[in-house]
């Protein structure tokens, strides 16, 4: 069954009014039923609902001016006052969306992308300002003119085996998002654990290798928590403002949970700042195996949702749809610990990690400082080139660098690799 | 409500009804009441104590004008489950009329919270201070310093938890206005939080006048920190006695202190220079949020009818150690902090020492009990300074 909603009706919505909460109503005209379940047509998720509002869009317009993120950058008066009045389908409003760049104006070096999606609509709904932040943030990508590929076959994958004496562990890891709940900033309760269940109901399907247990925050014994903080699985309650400020953390640690594999080498972590985050990691270099058992174990929890009616949220234009849209498209971050002591002393070393599209991090994760000379190290890119594309460009761009460690160790010279792409 | 639709995708959808009353009835929103209900199992406070299942159906289904929902006024004691001994209140206002849109939620939590105090009961405030008895002559070698606090809200804008900025910089811009007009001993400057030079940041900080950026989870869960430092500053007069923080916890909070001991004086200051601020906005033709069953409206329950916290910094470093120290302090319906304010502890035998009470008292009542139990306590550490008994000076309960 499948009700297409008139556009007579839609212009009938009224008196939506702008709250800070998760408000952005919508009336329906002689609802004294209960619920009116219904697809709305691409054209009214785009003109996004009505939305009445108390004060003007100059007066509500966010002092910026000592900000420095993506959105800062690209919302300009006329956008916000275009989009303030528009509210998705489930209400999500402008002024939610952009809350954590208002919160958090940003450092002079670092530039954060200050704004998320609440559901899956708001990438259309407040595409005038999210479209020239994703082409910002993803190097140009264009949403309006560019498809996004999708490729999980991991077989296509090129020599994945790194040198052990240098690389220490490896990862892949991604998010994936249920179609049709909200988004981490904007969910209900009721909703997150819809997540919850949906997703751990699928993960108990998983067989063989992936077979393995669910953890819920809630409901973790003090043993089991030792254990996951000794293996460095267990999230903690994020305290970064860049991620409370958006809604995220709310009812903490409510419908929160982690699951891994008996083998601890496939990890999900369920409504962190997503619904999902996928890992695939081991100690050691073989990123082949780890990039396997990833696109094993996406495509299995794939088709064990499907089963029961469900999909992830993804389309052509921006691949896999997640909260912060720096995440966009494959959400893909692979990387490997790899000790360079020779090279990350050279001067050259920065300008060849940015010729190679890679990124070096300490080994806490974003914002930690490296410890000794061993980095992580991972894709700069995430929308615009698929995921065998980017691991390759990581396997690749491991492999120089180990080979120029290795020159140096010889006393010989390196060079710095022409860019990859671009 | 799930329906399978062609494609075997489900499909949910948030809607909601509006009317022209003051209270707005929502139909569904988003899942099931039974689904979105909070687990409370951990928590305590007060939100936790009252709000059962069948409590939460009934008022999801409501908001206030403003759009204000009750999921709303309970996120902060959804995120902070509390603590074995100290009962926060766990639910916040996002405007006047929440008070009344969720009263069935929000009246046990007063009632609890203030002392017994009924959904029938009347509030009277009283900001006369020639109604005050003494106060002029507490031992400044005992009391160091004195002050009384209140906040007001400012009828017809949204509060901190839910104001949109436009709202948040109405409310700044109409607070300094009328501060701007203030005469007198009362004169003074506004300095905004974000326009603020480096000089002047230092000398708030050295004046203790500068507030920061809340970082207690139980302010921050609920909303009210939104869009730091927009719309904020301090007011204060020329002489540094009468101080205004504008949009932090409350739409106003308003300061009168000064060293010593000479509370009369303070609540002298106190009274005139509110009483003086509500006359402007009248002026204006607006006025603070106030009803007779509430008294002054703000943002956190427990600093409803009068909001207001007089209170001393006292040296009563014996009394202090005293086995009835809790029970004198409870006799005297008095509270102890430590000197940094709420949540910190006292150093060297200092307390700050000021009214347990906010609402069923009038505000002259309850600077009245701060300015005869602190005479009370000073008496008695002096007594025990000599090494005599004080259970003559003992108390009866108030």
């Amino acid at each position: 069954m499948h009700t297409n909603f008139s556009k007579s009706m839609a212009n009938n919505f009224a008196r939506i009014l702008s709250g800070k909460r998760n408000v952005g109503i919508m009336s329906l005209v002689g609802a004294g039923s209960l619920t009116a379940a219904f697809l709305l047509n691409r054209e009214h998720v785009t003109a996004g609902a009505q939305v009445r509002r108390v004060y003007p869009a100059s007066a509500d317009y966010p002092d910026l001016r000592k900000h420095n993120n993506c959105m800062a950058s690209h919302l300009t008066p006329a956008i916000y006052a275009k989009l303030v009045d528009k509210a998705t389908p489930n209400g999500y409003t402008l002024d939610q969306a952009i809350q954590t760049g208002v919160d958090n104006p940003g450092h002079p070096f670092i530039k954060t992308v200050g704004m998320v999606a609440g559901d899956e609509e708001s990438y259309e709904v407040f595409a005038d300002l999210l479209d020239p932040v994703i082409k910002e943030r993803h190097n140009g990508y264009d949403p309006q003119t560019m498809t996004h590929p999708t490729d999980l076959d991991s077989s296509k994958l090129k020599s994945g085996k790194f040198d052990e004496r240098y690389v220490l562990s490896s990862r892949v890891r991604t998010g994936r998002s249920i179609r049709g709940l909200s988004l981490p900033p904007a969910c209900t309760r009721a909703e997150r654990r819809e997540v919850e269940k949906v997703v751990v109901d699928a993960l108990a399907g998983l067989k063989g290798d992936l077979a393995g247990t669910y953890y819920s925050l809630t409901h973790m014994t003090d043993q089991e928590q030792q254990q996951l903080i000794d293996d460095h699985f267990l999230f903690d309650k994020p305290v970064s403002p860049l991620l409370t400020c958006s809604g995220m953390a709310r009812d903490w640690p409510d419908a929160r949970g982690i699951w891994h594999n008996n083998t601890k080498t496939f990890l999900i972590w369920i409504n962190e700042e997503d619904h999902t985050r996928v890992i695939s990691m081991e100690k050691g270099g073989n990123m082949k195996r780890v990039f396997d058992r990833f696109c094993t174990g996406l495509k299995e929890v794939e088709r064990l949702i499907q089963e029961k009616g469900w999909e992830f949220m993804w389309n052509e234009r921006l691949g896999y749809i997640l909260t912060c849209p720096s995440n966009l498209g494959t959400g893909l971050r692979a990387g490997v610990h790899v000790n360079l002591p020779k090279l990350s002393k050279d001067p050259r070393f920065t300008k060849i990690l940015d010729n190679l599209r890679l990124q070096k991090r300490g080994t806490g994760g974003v914002d930690t400082a490296a410890v000794g000379s061993t980095f992580d190290i991972s894709n700069l890119d995430r929308l615009g080139q698929s995921e065998v594309q980017l691991v390759q460009t990581v396997v690749d761009g491991v492999n120089y660098l180990i080979e120029c460690e290795k020159k140096l160790e010889k006393g010989q010279d390196i060079k710095i690799p022409p860019p990859v792409r671009k | 409500m799930h329906l399978s639709i062609a494609g075997g995708l489900p499909c949910r959808m948030c809607v909601l009804l509006f009317s022209n009353d003051k209270m707005a009835k929502l139909t569904i929103k988003r899942l099931s009441p039974e689904e979105e209900f909070p687990d409370l199992s951990q928590h305590n406070n007060h939100m936790a104590k009252v709000l059962t299942q069948d409590m939460y159906t009934k008022l999801r289904d409501r908001a206030t004008p403003n759009g204000f929902t009750i999921d709303g006024v309970i996120q902060t004691g959804i995120d902070n489950p509390g603590h074995p001994f100290i009962m926060t209140v766990g639910c916040v206002a996002g405007d006047e009329e929440t008070y009344e849109v969720f009263k069935e939620l929000l009246d046990p939590i007063i009632e609890d919270r203030h002392g017994g105090y009924k959904p029938t009961d009347k509030h009277k405030t009283d900001l006369n201070p020639d109604n005050l008895k003494g106060g002029d002559d507490l031992d400044p070698n005992y009391v160091i310093s004195s002050r009384v606090r209140t906040g007001r809200s400012i009828r017809g804008f949204c509060l901190p938890p839910h104001c949109s900025r436009g709202e948040r910089r109405g409310v700044e811009k109409m607070s300094v206005e009328a501060l701007d007009s203030l005469s007198g001993d009362l004169k003074g400057k506004y300095y905004a939080l974000k326009n603020m030079t480096d000089a002047e940041q230092q000398q708030l900080i050295d004046d203790h006048f500068l507030f920061d950026k809340p970082v207690s989870p139980l302010l921050l869960a609920s909303g009210m920190a939104r869009d730091w430092p927009d719309g904020r500053g301090i007011w204060h007069n020329d002489t540094k006695t009468f101080l205004v923080w504008v949009n932090e916890e409350d739409h106003l909070r308003v300061i009168s202190m000064q060293k010593g001991g000479n509370m009369k004086e303070v609540f002298n200051r106190f009274c005139t220079g509110l009483t003086k601020i509500e006359t402007l906005f009248k002026d204006k033709g607006t006025s603070f949020m106030w009803n007779e069953h509430l008294g002054y409206v703000l943002t956190c329950p427990s600093n409803l009818g009068t909001g207001l916290r007089a209170g001393v910094h006292v040296k009563i470093p014996n009394m202090s150690k005293h086995a009835k120290f809790e029970e004198v302090l409870k006799r005297l319906r008095l509270q102890k902090r430590g000197t940094g304010g709420v949540d910190t502890a006292a150093v060297g035998g200092t307390f700050d020492i000021s009214n347990a009470d906010r609402l069923g008292f009038s505000e002259v009542e309850l600077v009245q009990m701060v300015v005869d139990g602190v005479k009370l306590l000073v008496e008695m550490e002096k007594k025990l300074e000599k090494g005599q008994s004080i259970d003559d000076l003992m108390p009866a309960q108030k």
